[in-house]
């Protein structure tokens, strides 16, 4: 199963909805709760850091048998050190993203924690790829 | 003056409990009153929020918009209690519904909050 979400950077009243939709599809298709809580925990900040860093972006669900793939490509200013953004603390985050209660430099090392892997590729100046799996 | 701290050794409190304890102002279903909440967690900051472990916490705040409605969503917290005398929008009211979170107002600091909690015998996750 595949499913396609568009996220607008900067909006942060519907930051969250694509990980809300993912996360209802999950129960009805029965995933054990843990699961579903890793796998919305690690979507919601990568939907949460496109919002707060890129201009736009993209995610892709891919649900097979034994995992479910996250796929997250923006359009944005790019990572120019993923070492240092993995760095607990490290954040470039600005004040109206700490106003919403993120930016603290916990989103990227958050995800490695809940995900199984966790890929990233990155541009500077034209865009990141997150590729986020959770073994079922 | 003397204090004396007792610390009641209850496993759980039930929502209309805690909403007498702090004078809080309960939104949502009246089913709920009578939920029971085990482990609380203080904290305006969101990210820290998303890395807990624990099920079914209530979480205290005083940040009121609707990122904290939606982080509760996602970590599994089933239970927002505002402190500070924040107020509770009609947009963070909606997405509680519709994800099954009961909110509470309440006019106590967060300190004396989560101090009463305790005392009251909810637990801490760490």
């Amino acid at each position: 199963m595949q499913f396609k979400y568009s996220i607008e950077g900067g909006d942060f009243s519907k930051a969250g909805n694509a990980s809300s939709q993912v996360k209802k599809m999950l129960k009805q298709l029965n995933v054990e709760p843990q699961t579903i809580k890793r796998v919305v925990v690690a979507l919601y900040e990568a939907e949460v850091n496109i919002v707060a860093h890129a201009y736009n972006g993209i995610i892709d669900i891919t649900i097979e048998t034994d995992k479910i793939v996250a796929k997250l490509t923006d359009n944005g200013p790019g990572i120019p050190d993923i070492n240092l953004a993995m760095t607990e603390g490290f954040s470039t985050a600005t004040s109206h993203v700490r106003e919403m209660g993120f930016g603290a430099g916990l989103g990227l090392p958050n995800i490695k924690k809940n995900a199984d892997k966790l890929e990233i590729k990155s541009e500077v100046g034209k865009g990141t790829e997150l590729t986020i799996t959770v073994n079922l | 003056m003397l204090r004396i701290n007792i610390r009641l050794i209850i496993k759980v409190m039930k929502i209309k409990e805690v909403a007498e304890l702090l004078k809080a102002k309960v939104y949502g279903s009246e089913d709920n009153i009578n939920k029971e909440v085990e482990f609380a967690f203080a904290s305006d900051l969101m990210s820290d929020v998303l890395t807990l472990k624990a099920n079914n916490v209530l979480l205290l705040t005083g940040l009121a918009n609707i990122q904290s409605v939606r982080t509760a969503e996602m970590a599994e917290v089933t239970n927002i209690i505002y402190v500070r005398g924040k107020k509770i929008t009609a947009d963070m009211k909606d997405l509680a519904e519709e994800s099954g979170i009961l909110l509470m107002e309440c006019n106590y600091s967060m300190f004396k909050t989560a101090a009463l909690l305790y005392n009251a015998g909810v637990n801490p996750i760490y």
